[in-house]
């Protein structure tokens, strides 16, 4: 079985939403805590973290949120934001208030693995990664490895990224750690080809922007990258 | 672990771009003491940029003290920032990457980029918020005669801060072909680093120029502040000549020093205009290229450690400086460069070296618009 992770920005409504996501499919949850400026975001999340903050979903809110996520899902949590919020509240303050919410785990967009070594994450890993730099990250991750497929921002793309099957490669060769892709991976059909590498898939963009339509819109995107991941065949 | 200044600086970027700042940590380690490489350099800043830039003596403009003025404005495309450009278009070379991106707030570091690609033939984007574009519409219009392709950026506050975030978007999709020429001493390690050393070269002429007419170093040494490349150009020589003040001038409503916090943005833990949540705030100010709410970290480690001193200067004080110099001296300063001005004057001091970091053609008409 290979695993879902449905990333949803924190708002009021996102235990609601979080529900039916899991409802549709989804094996993990990671939320969203918004950044002003949010570097390793396309448009989508960006504007998402945008409303997010216009609606007053600052940290000790979006730690509410989670709290109230954790509430009605069984499933991990991890949240997901970028360093200038630890910085504010404090990196291991931070870090113990999450997992008192309900975080499993968590991820910094902008801390590659060698910065604040000491802060247990998901670490991400890129085509661009050298083989040391995979190494570093896979040994000093929490639970599974984040594999960029592309380089670049966090968005819907037309195809699955070709660098996808390389990096799956080298990182598989390294590492007995789940690893799990996104960026870019938007339908079904992305899903289904993701699983074929790896043993999980990470979608963002595509249900933030389903998740502004309601649980319905969303549980229908989820059951379709659902249905896309059992479809795969096992990794060889 | 990345270089840092004190708590401040490190690399603050998602994975993605970490092998490209390895690879240029390790071109430079290379480069910085390669003498071709450093002859080349030379040799296009005397033949090619203008310089050394004089120390001119500015009588009229400050009767009561004796205060010099290190022109940068009579640079090569008019500010400081081609000294940066310069050295970053040939390490690009060096790592073989022909595709150049850049931010610019005023248009003068997109316009020194600009200006260096048509030199080297190395395609050129250059990301400018479009509150900037209609502020610095000259500068816009010179990078596209120099072949410069400007990509205008409309979301957020439209200005500096979001052309950078566009850029470092840009380099994390492009990293393999492209080199990001970062205009200020800001970003993920080694820029602050590398930028720092390609400025130096303003406070070491005018160390050197201001002996050699006073016969004794300067009281104080004054440069504005936005990002902050030429103030540590200028400040970086004297910082060991201990009975020299080093005075940095923020715009009032920008003051990532005087009344930021600590954060992180754009790759680098610095002083920043943020929230308690660390939401990054916007910044205001009549200058461009002072319109940022974050600043090089190793200004925040030389507030932090005393050596340097961080005053704010108004939009309005800004302006009466400006006209000031304009009809004193002859010499149309960058509104930038005019803070620097306006605390030059009142710092208490009465042998000063300012940095004229640039001058103010391109601010013409936003001048014109505040009478």
């Amino acid at each position: 079985m290979k695993t879902l992770v449905v990333y949803l920005m924190a708002m009021p409504d996102t235990p609601q939403l979080a529900e039916a996501a899991v409802e549709a499919g989804a094996d993990v949850i990671e939320v969203g805590f918004p950044f002003s400026d949010p570097l390793a975001d396309g448009p989508m999340i960006r504007r998402a973290g945008e409303r997010a903050l216009a609606a007053g979903m600052r940290t000790a809110r979006c730690l509410e949120v989670l709290a109230e996520i954790r509430g009605r899902v069984a499933v991990p949590l991890v949240p997901m934001t970028y360093s200038s919020i630890f910085d504010a509240y404090g990196w291991e303050r931070l870090e113990g208030d999450m997992r008192a919410a309900g975080a499993t785990s968590l991820i910094v967009a902008d801390l590659p693995a060698d910065e604040r070594p000491e802060l247990h994450r998901v670490q991400l890993v890129a085509p661009t990664s050298t083989d040391e730099r995979l190494k570093l990250a896979a040994e000093t991750t929490d639970g599974w490895l984040y594999l960029v497929t592309v380089a670049g921002t966090t968005g819907a793309r037309a195809e699955l990224a070709p660098t996808l099957e390389p990096l799956a490669r080298r990182a598989r060769a390294l590492t007995a750690v789940p690893l799990y892709a996104g960026f870019g991976i938007s339908t079904g059909e992305h899903a289904r080809a993701a699983a074929e590498l790896v043993d999980g898939v990470v979608v963002g963009s595509r249900t933030v922007e389903a998740a502004e339509q309601g649980p319905r819109a969303l549980a229908e995107v989820v059951s379709a990258l659902r249905a896309g991941l059992d479809a795969a065949a096992p990794v060889a | 672990m990345t270089a840092t200044f004190g708590a401040y600086g490190g690399r603050y970027v998602p994975e993605t771009l970490v092998p490209a700042l390895d690879e240029l940590t390790a071109a430079w380690e290379r480069l910085r003491d390669d003498a071709s490489f450093l002859a080349e350099l030379d040799e296009l800043r005397t033949s090619y940029a203008g310089r050394p830039t004089p120390l001119t003596r500015v009588e009229r403009f400050a009767p009561e003290q004796r205060v010099y003025l290190k022109r940068e404005d009579l640079m090569h495309t008019g500010a400081h920032k081609v000294n940066n450009a310069l050295g970053q278009a040939l390490i690009a070379q060096r790592l073989g990457k022909r595709r150049i991106i850049a931010e610019t707030g005023a248009g003068q570091h997109g316009v020194a980029t600009a200006t260096v690609c048509a030199r080297f033939g190395l395609e050129c984007v250059v990301y400018m918020g479009s509150e900037d574009m209609r502020r610095q519409a000259p500068n816009v219009e010179r990078m596209r005669l120099l072949g410069a392709e400007v990509q205008p950026v409309e979301f957020g506050t439209r200005t500096l801060k979001e052309a950078t975030s566009e850029a470092i978007r840009d380099w994390i999709a492009n990293v393999e072909t492209t080199h990001y020429i970062i205009g200020s001493v800001v970003g993920p390690a080694p820029y602050p680093e590398i930028v720092r050393e390609l400025q130096r070269v303003i406070g070491r002429e005018a160390r050197e120029q201001f002996l050699a007419l006073e016969g004794r170093l300067p009281e104080a040494v004054v440069a504005c502040v936005g990002g902050g490349s030429n103030a540590i150009g200028m400040f970086y020589d004297f910082i060991e000549d201990e009975g020299v003040r080093l005075v940095g001038v923020e715009a009032a409503g920008a003051a990532s020093l005087g009344s930021g916090r600590p954060g992180v943005l754009h790759g680098a833990r610095s002083s920043l205009l943020a929230d308690a949540d660390g939401q990054i705030l916007d910044a205001h100010s009549i200058s461009a290229g002072l319109d940022y709410p974050g600043v090089g970290p190793e200004h925040a480690f030389l507030r932090d450690s005393g050596r340097a001193e961080y005053v704010a200067c108004t939009d309005g004080e800004a302006l009466d400086a400006f006209h000031r110099l304009c009809r004193t001296e002859g010499i149309v300063p960058a509104l930038e460069s005019s803070h620097a001005l306006a605390r030059a004057l009142d710092c208490g001091a009465e042998l000063v070296a300012v940095c004229l970091s640039g001058r103010g053609d391109k601010d013409l008409a936003e001048v014109l618009a505040q009478r």
